[in-house]
C-alpha cells in the first residue's frame, strides 16, 4: 500500500484522483455508487454569480472515443449553491473544490470572495476556459492579459487555493500558464475540452444547438498529456491534470507527464465508480513498480 | 436530490446500482427490434423498479460508440428475476445489443429517472399510447394496473402491421386499439386520429416519437385528460451531472435523466 497523498499548492489530497468539474454534479449524483470519501476531492459544475439556464437543447453528441457537449454552464448561481446544496455536501469527507466561471474579472471575483467563507471548501478552480459561452470563458483563457486580469481579480478577493483551468484552444498554453502563475495562481489544471463540431449529414445540420462545443473523453487524451508535460516543464506551481483518462494507466500517463493531481471527467459518464476504481489503480501501480510515495510518480518520465 | 424515490401502486424503486446483467434471452421481432432478457450475473434479485424508468446500458465491444444507450423498462418479472428491454436498432450500438447472444454479461446501470405517477381511482378511464418501439415502458405498467384492479386500456400505433410490437402481451392486460399508418391492421391512420379518442378519457399515458406525443398532449388538452409523456433526449450520464438531456419546462432545464423521462404535459413548455 503506496502514500497517495499529493499536495497541490498548500492543499493536501489524501489521493491524486479529483473529478471534473460539471462531470461530477455536485458529488451527490454519485454517492449510490461510491464512497465519496475515497476520492482525494472533487471539483462540483461551474458556478457563477447569477443563474443561467446554459444553452438549448440538443447540447451533446457522441463523438469517436468521446462526446462534444455545450452545455453553457447552467447552474443556479452561487448563492443558491451556498444557501441550499452547500449544507448537503459539505460533510462528505473529502476536499471540495468549486469550479467559479463568470463574463467579467469582477463576476469571478465576487463568486469566490461569497465563497471564501465557507470552511469546507478547500479551493477554487477558476474557469478560464469554457468553450460554450458568448461572454467571458473562454476567450479569457486565450489572450495571457485577459487570464492574468482574471487571475489577479480572484486572487485578491481569495485567500485559499486558486487553481487556474486552461483552455488548450490556444498556440502555446505554457504562456498562458506562465501569466497565470505571475499573477499568484497556486495552481493550474489543463485541459478544458478542445473546441469541435460534428453535423448530422441526413439533416444537413449541426449536431448541437450551438453549432461548436467542447470535445472530451479518451479522443483528446494525447494533447492533454502533451499539454501537461510541455507546462509542468514551463512553470513552477503545481499542474493538474486532465482530458480522456479512463482507467488507472491513463491516470499514471499524466503523473509522469508532470501532474500533481489528476482530474477525472467523461469517464464517470460510462462508469459511475470509474474514481474509486482509478484510486486501487494507481495504487497498485505503485506497489507494482516499488513506489512508496506517489508524489515519486510526478514528472517521473524518462526521456 | 429527490428526498424519496419513485413509487408506483405498492413499488417503490430501488437505489441507483452498477451491475452485471447477463442475457437469458434474446429475441428478433422482425427485422428491426429484439427483447433482450436480462437477470442479475450474481444472481440476486432485481432491484424494484417502477413503470417509465429506464436503465442506462455499455454497449460492449463497440468501438466507434462510447456512451451507454438509455433504454427503457418493458417488463420485470418476477417470476424468473428478469428484466425486459426492447430494442430497436437505430445505429451501431443499439444494432450491437439487438446482435448480443445468450450468456453475454453486460454493464447497467439500473433503475433511473422517475417513472409514471400512479392513479388512485379504480374507476379512471386510464388510456396507455404508445407509438413505434415507445409502447416498452407501457407494458409493464399495464401489468401492474392490472394486478391491482386498475382496468388499463392501450392506443398502440406503429407504421403497419409487422412494426406492432407486443400486441399480444398488451392484450393480457386489457383491451388493446391500434391504428397503422398504412392501415395493415387496426384503424388506418395516427393515434390522435383513432376513435377511442372520441370516447371519455380521464389520464394519458404516453410515450413514442416526439411529434406522436406532442400530437397526443395536444388531444388530451382539448378533451380535458391528464396526460404524461416520456421523453428520450439524448443522453450521456443518466444520473443528472452531465445537464445534456435538458429539457425546457416551466422550472427551466430540468435533467430528463432524473427530473424526468416522465413529465406531465403541464410541466412542459410545449406548444400545444
Amino acid at each position: 500500500m503506496a502514500n497517495l497523498n499529493v499536495k497541490v499548492g498548500s492543499l493536501e489530497l489524501k489521493n491524486p484522483v479529483l473529478t471534473a468539474s460539471g462531470t461530477f454534479g455536485y458529488g451527490e449524483e454519485f454517492a449510490d455508487f461510491i464512497d465519496l470519501s475515497r476520492l482525494g476531492g472533487y471539483i462540483i459544475k461551474g458556478t457563477t454569480l447569477a443563474a443561467r439556464e446554459g444553452n438549448p437543447y440538443p447540447r451533446m453528441a457522441e463523438t469517436p472515443a468521446g462526446m462534444l457537449n455545450a452545455v453553457g454552464l447552467q447552474n443556479k448561481g452561487v448563492d443558491y449553491f451556498i444557501e441550499n446544496i452547500y449544507p448537503r455536501i459539505k460533510d462528505y469527507d473529502s476536499k471540495l473544490i468549486v469550479n467559479v466561471s463568470g463574463a467579467k474579472p469582477e463576476d469571478y471575483a465576487e463568486v469566490c470572495r461569497r465563497l471564501a467563507p465557507l470552511d469546507k471548501v478547500s479551493a477554487v478552480e477558476i474557469n478560464i476556459s469554457c468553450p460554450n459561452v458568448k461572454q467571458g470563458g473562454m476567450a479569457f483563457g486565450t489572450t495571457c492579459a485577459g487570464a492574468a486580469e482574471v487571475t489577479r481579480a480572484v486572487r485578491s478577493a481569495y485567500p485559499k487555493t486558486v487553481i487556474v483551468k486552461l483552455s488548450p484552444n490556444v498556440t502555446d498554453i505554457t504562456e498562458i500558464a506562465r501569466a497565470v502563475e505571475a499573477e499568484g495562481a497556486d495552481a493550474v489544471s489543463l485541459i478544458n475540452t478542445l473546441m469541435g463540431m460534428a453535423i448530422d449529414v441526413e439533416r444537413r445540420r449541426p449536431c448541437l444547438s450551438t453549432v461548436t462545443g467542447g470535445l472530451s473523453g479518451p479522443a483528446v487524451r494525447p494533447v492533454a498529456v502533451r499539454m501537461v508535460w510541455q507546462t509542468a516543464k514551463a512553470v513552477r506551481i503545481p499542474v493538474v491534470g486532465l482530458g480522456g483518462i479512463m482507467c488507472g494507466r491513463d491516470a499514471v500517463e499524466f503523473l509522469l507527464a508532470g501532474a500533481t493531481a489528476i482530474e477525472i471527467g467523461t469517464a464517470n459518464f460510462i462508469d459511475p465508480s470509474v474514481t474509486v476504481k482509478i484510486v486501487d489503480e494507481i495504487n497498485d501501480y505503485c506497489d507494482r513498480h516499488g513506489f512508496s510515495n506517489v508524489s515519486d510518480l510526478i514528472g517521473a518520465l524518462e526521456c | 436530490m429527490k428526498p424519496s424515490m419513485p413509487s408506483f401502486l405498492d413499488i417503490e424503486a430501488g437505489r441507483k446500482r452498477l451491475a452485471s446483467m447477463r442475457v437469458v434471452a434474446s429475441e428478433p421481432i422482425h427485422s428491426l427490434y429484439t427483447l433482450l432478457k436480462l437477470t442479475m450475473d450474481d444472481g440476486s434479485p432485481l432491484p424494484p423498479m417502477v413503470p417509465g424508468q429506464f436503465v442506462q446500458v455499455a454497449v460492449p465491444d463497440a468501438p466507434h460508440t462510447f456512451l451507454r444507450r438509455p433504454i427503457s423498462v418493458n417488463m420485470v418479472d418476477e417470476a424468473d428475476n428478469t428484466l425486459w428491454l426492447l430494442i430497436r436498432r437505430a445505429g451501431e450500438g443499439t444494432n450491437r445489443l439487438c446482435d448480443l447472444n445468450v450468456g453475454s454479461v453486460l454493464s447497467v446501470i439500473l433503475p433511473l429517472g422517475n417513472g409514471f405517477s400512479s392513479p388512485i381511482d379504480p374507476s379512471e378511464r386510464l388510456l396507455l399510447v404508445g407509438g413505434g418501439v415507445g409502447v416498452a415502458p407501457l407494458l409493464y405498467m399495464g401489468k401492474l394496473l392490472a394486478e391491482h384492479g386498475f382496468i388499463p386500456e392501450f392506443l398502440l400505433g406503429a407504421r403497419s402491421e409487422v412494426d406492432l410490437l407486443q400486441r399480444d402481451l398488451f392484450a393480457a392486460y386489457g383491451e388493446v386499439h391500434v391504428a397503422t399508418d398504412d392501415g395493415s391492421t387496426g384503424e388506418h391512420g395516427l393515434v390522435t386520429q383513432h376513435s377511442r379518442l372520441s370516447q371519455p378519457v380521464d389520464k394519458i399515458y404516453c410515450c413514442g416519437p416526439a411529434p406522436m406525443m406532442k400530437a397526443v398532449a395536444k388531444e388530451a388538452r382539448r378533451i380535458g385528460a391528464d396526460c404524461e409523456v416520456s421523453l428520450e433526449n439524448m443522453m450521456a450520464c443518466g444520473v443528472g451531472a452531465c445537464l445534456c438531456c435538458v429539457e425546457n419546462t416551466v422550472k427551466g432545464n430540468v435533467c430528463v435523466c432524473t427530473e424526468g423521462p416522465v413529465f406531465n404535459i403541464n410541466q412542459l413548455t410545449w406548444p400545444i
